[in-house]
């Protein structure tokens, strides 16, 4: 088992590698680097642009050094925490996205316990009491979640928010709190505040869920080895939780490795409409200005939580399921 | 004898499972008894309702179904007679004698336990919902039996995943779950049908064995009447829902009355048959082979003796295993291993063993489905002699309208969304025979010659039965009349009366059509009655291969033996002999005698001729005369 998990890890290094070139290629594709959009931007402004100054910011970048000479100098410097330089903040990257990621991971994680919360009791309910008015209703309220669109959901329920529960608009917090170190005042802000983002973020995943939790859980219904245990005299409760349920764990666990980075990259848009300080709307920025370093810090972020989580997923279903633990051992 | 002697009582026993456009009443009025301490056998084809009746018996129908009658359980222990369907299925009452009082095992031991949980676990939970005992008293008595029905590590055994044991041990475990909490009954459905027939063998004798030991009654349902002429002490025979005719073992074997147990006796294929003798199907089909011929000779003059010689044919498949570990290494399987045979121009060759001994893998290197790793096959129909493993692309194609083959599973061989005319005209259109009009002939006659109804020739599958999808599937593998048919397992799906009809079918079509068959089949009783010679497989390799009356009367090699010792018969006056059973070894080859054994080096063993085409895998060094005991 150790074996597995340091080869596994170790398998991570060329995967991780490989992700960094592609993002790094896809980046440098469109033609012109930061510096000439920002010359074309000031310009427009009708400004008159120091070209000295831009072509020195450019050799302390390297750009004017061949693509791979860049690409090693990037590599290198984040596996020493050096994300790279962020020009339209002009700040170091790490110092950009800082406060945000945390939050955005914050976000992410209440999010995914949301829906594991909701999502796991409605779906054994909607598949033990199959075609039932329970189940339809519950499936006609899933299906509504998943129909309705993120920015949708998001402006109604700010608006009621703010009128019920006097709920600042937008944020993550009070504005007041925006820029001040962590306080107990600014934690139960965020509290405050967080529910709307979960619910909106949430909502399709949770009824995607139940779904998916409730045909899993039919299937594993049908089985024999169900009926063997009812044969014993297992009572129907006990006999759920103990079999078709542990079975119906499965695709729930191999999920987690695409729930991390769906939930964080597939909230941009919810993260814009309600302002929220996480990396979303960040990134969709720096993609747009050609702010490479940043936007390339960010990828690798999305690129190593899908690593990390596809990881963490193997290995719980191994702990959970001795057919994948125990196939080499198998004797016949 | 009086009602209270009756462990269980079944009286006007009705279940109906609603169904999408009504209800469909699986058993009608099912009435019989089950005596303590005997074995009561339920016998009946698939569809008959027998298993209806047992989960009837449990209260673990699915909830589609509802019953009437009454099902009275008379517990030995003291309690009063209870009528097990008034009790709440879900219920505290029947809870309490499920698993305990009545316990049940499954024909399937593949899905009948649960992958996940160790079968340590799945067996002394029965102790922890029915017993007081704490968790090291439950994990002694689950290993002490464990060890009783034939695990020999049972502290290993404990801890062990259904899938890391064979289908025999997994069926072992589960006598163990259903045995632990010493029920007064225990009902066996299909307890053996999955498993080869050395492991039924031993598992009828573990059966047996702990019946009488526990002084148990047992409700052994099968569809098998060499099995219930083995355990049973009364017997009930079911059909379409009704009980047809009930009464002790010797009297329904000896003196058969209703009409259609008669017909199920004379539908098994048994090993005292005269040559030449026919099964007699319950429903006949007649046979019009000429129909497809029509006035073309398949039956060319001439041409060389052999149709096909397999020479030195290898084939390792390698499992990945242990990547787990990091280590990687792979695990070689050898499913075929330095097989030699010939198949004669007319014949039919049986080829017998039991599941993963590679008779499936040579059917599908002929076919060219699987290349081997080493080895020759030449193929001569009298047009020159083709190297089959070497041909490709017209040639290959060319071949291929020389081979086909019938499956074993006749509903998924078929493909669900294509008319009957699509499928049997399909290779037509394939190796562009005619044009659509004479196909429709062609599919027509195809349809007269496996006694099928021309009118149904625009009808899907799955409005047929097994039997006759089996039909089609022979039918369809007749549409380019081949000259070498390969029949995988036909019959293994099918009931006994229907299997009956197809091997006769088999049998015609093959004399008609002057057909030269490879028929592969685990049932030595079926390859007795079909084949001329017989291969018996094991691991890979031929260990016997003689004609069929020499290896039936004179079986040489120690696997043979067992082989032919374990097939259950119809009669009463031949039972299973189990201590002969343990004495051959089966299939441990540790046990076998010297001059079968391995020995580790590949080289070592070689076909020893016995004289008359009878051929025994044996050590280089020994002589031909030592092999007879």
């Amino acid at each position: 088992m150790l074996r597995y998990i340091l080869w596994r890890i170790a398998v991570m290094v060329p995967t991780l590698l490989i992700i960094s070139a592609l993002v790094f290629a896809i980046i440098e594709l469109p033609p012109g680097d930061y510096f000439e959009s920002y010359i074309a931007e000031i310009r427009a402004q009708g400004e008159g642009v120091n070209m000295e100054q831009i072509e020195a910011l450019r050799k302390q970048y390297g750009f004017d050094q061949p693509p791979l000479l860049r690409y090693v100098h990037w590599v290198a410097g984040m596996l020493q925490g050096d994300f790279g330089y962020s020009f339209e903040y002009e700040l170091p990257v790490s110092d950009v996205v800082g406060d945000r990621l945390w939050l955005t991971v914050l976000v992410s994680f209440v999010t995914i316990i949301f829906t594991w919360v909701i999502a796991f009791p409605i779906g054994l309910y909607a598949a033990t009491h199959q075609y039932s008015w329970g189940d339809y209703g519950l499936s006609l309220v899933g299906l509504i979640g998943i129909a309705i669109p993120n920015f949708m959901l998001a402006l109604v329920l700010m608006y009621f928010a703010n009128i019920w529960f006097g709920t600042s608009i937008g944020h993550l917090m009070d504005q007041k709190y925006l820029s001040e170190p962590m306080s107990w005042a600014k934690a139960k802000s965020i509290l405050e505040h967080i529910w709307i983002p979960v619910i909106i973020v949430g909502a399709a995943g949770t009824a995607g869920m139940i779904r998916r939790l409730r045909a899993n859980l039919l299937d594993e219904l049908q089985k024999q080895y169900v009926v063997t245990a009812r044969a014993k005299g297992l009572s129907p409760t006990r006999t759920l939780l103990k079999y078709p349920l542990r079975m119906a764990l499965n695709f729930f666990i191999s999920d987690i490795g695409s729930i991390l980075p769906a939930i964080i990259s597939g909230a941009e848009i919810t993260a814009i409409v309600l302002s929220l300080e996480t990396t979303g709307p960040m990134l969709i920025k720096a993609l747009q200005s050609q702010d490479m370093y940043l936007a390339g810090s960010f990828l690798m972020f999305l690129a190593f939580l899908t690593v990390i989580g596809v990881l963490v997923s193997d290995l719980a279903l191994a702990v959970l399921d001795p057919r994948i633990r125990l196939q080499g051992r198998s004797t016949k | 004898m009086t009602s209270g002697a009756d462990l269980l009582r079944v009286e006007g026993l009705r279940i109906t499972f609603s169904v999408l456009g009504g209800g469909v009443e699986a058993v009608r009025g099912a009435s019989f008894r089950i005596l303590p301490g005997r074995v009561t056998a339920l016998v009946g084809e698939s569809g008959s309702g027998k298993s209806a009746i047992s989960q009837a018996i449990m209260g673990i129908l699915p909830s589609v179904a509802s019953v009437t009658g009454r099902v009275v359980f008379n517990d030995p222990t003291g309690n009063k007679p209870v009528d097990l369907l008034s009790l709440d299925s879900g219920g505290r009452e029947i809870q309490d004698i499920r698993g305990a009082r009545i316990s049940k095992i499954f024909q399937e031991p593949m899905t009948s336990l649960s992958p996940l949980h160790t079968i340590g676990n799945q067996i002394s939970e029965v102790l922890k919902i029915h017993t007081d005992i704490d968790k090291a008293g439950r994990r002694e008595r689950t290993e002490q039996l464990l060890g009783y029905v034939g695990f020999s590590d049972p502290k290993r055994a404990y801890d062990m995943y259904p899938f890391e044991l064979s289908g025999g041990m997994r069926q072992r475990a589960m006598i163990a779950m259903a045995l632990i909490c010493s029920p007064a009954l225990l009902i066996a459905d299909e307890p053996t049908t999955a498993l080869d027939v050395t492991v039924q063998a031993q598992i009828l004798q573990l059966l047996r064995g702990l019946q009488s030991k526990l002084n148990m009654a047992m409700l052994l349902i099968t569809h098998d009447l060499g099995v219930v002429a083995n355990m049973a002490d009364e017997v009930v025979v079911i059909y379409h829902g009704e009980i047809v005719e009930a009464g002790p073992v010797d009297a329904i074997f000896r003196n058969p009355q209703h009409p259609y147990l008669k017909g199920l006796m004379a539908a098994v294929p048994h090993f005292d048959m005269k040559p030449g003798e026919r099964l007699k199907a319950l429903r006949e089909v007649p046979v019009q082979a000429g129909a497809i011929i029509g006035d073309r000779d398949v039956r060319k003059a001439g041409g060389p003796n052999v149709l096909v010689s397999v020479r030195n044919l290898s084939k390792t498949f390698s499992t990945r295993s242990s990547g787990w570990f990091g280590s990687g290494s792979a695990f070689r399987h050898r499913a075929v291993d330095n097989v030699s045979f010939d198949i004669r121009r007319g014949e039919c060759l049986g080829l017998v063993g039991e599941s993963g001994c590679g008779k499936t893998t040579i059917s599908k290197i002929l076919m060219r489905a699987v290349t081997p790793d080493k080895g020759t096959i030449t193929f001569d129909d009298g047009e020159g002699a083709l190297d089959v493993l070497k041909l490709d692309g017209a040639e290959l194609k060319a071949l291929r309208a020389k081979i086909q083959m019938v499956f074993q599973d006749p509903v998924s061989s078929l493909s669900p969304r294509m008319t009957v005319k699509n499928i049997l005209s399909e290779p037509l259109e394939i190796h562009g025979r005619g044009t659509p009009k004479s196909r429709v002939e062609t599919v027509r006659s195809l349809l007269q010659a496996v006694g099928l109804d021309q009118r149904f020739i625009n009808r899907y599958p799955h409005s047929f039965s097994g039997g006759q999808r089996q039909r089609i599937g022979i039918a369809r593998a007749l549409a380019l009349v081949p000259q070498l048919l390969i029949c995988d397992e036909p019959v293994s799906a099918l009931d006994v009366s229907v299997q009956a009809q197809i091997l006769n079918l088999l049998k015609d079509l093959q004399k008609e059509l002057g057909l030269t068959m490879l028929f592969i089949s685990h049932n030595l009783a079926v390859v007795d009655y079909m084949a001329d010679r017989i291969a018996v497989m094991y691991a890979g390799r031929i260990v016997e291969l003689a004609p069929r009356e020499v290896l039936m009367s004179d079986p040489i090699h120690p696997y043979t033996k067992s082989l032919l010792a374990a097939v259950p018969y119809p009669d009463l006056d031949r039972k299973l002999d189990f201590d002969l059973l343990q004495v051959s070894g089966g299939s441990d080859q540790q046990r076998w005698g010297v001059q079968f054994a391995d020995g580790g080096d590949d080289e070592a063993l070689v076909p020893a001729d016995l004289g008359g085409g009878h051929f025994v895998l044996a050590r280089k060094s020994v002589d031909a005369r030592e092999l007879r005991p």
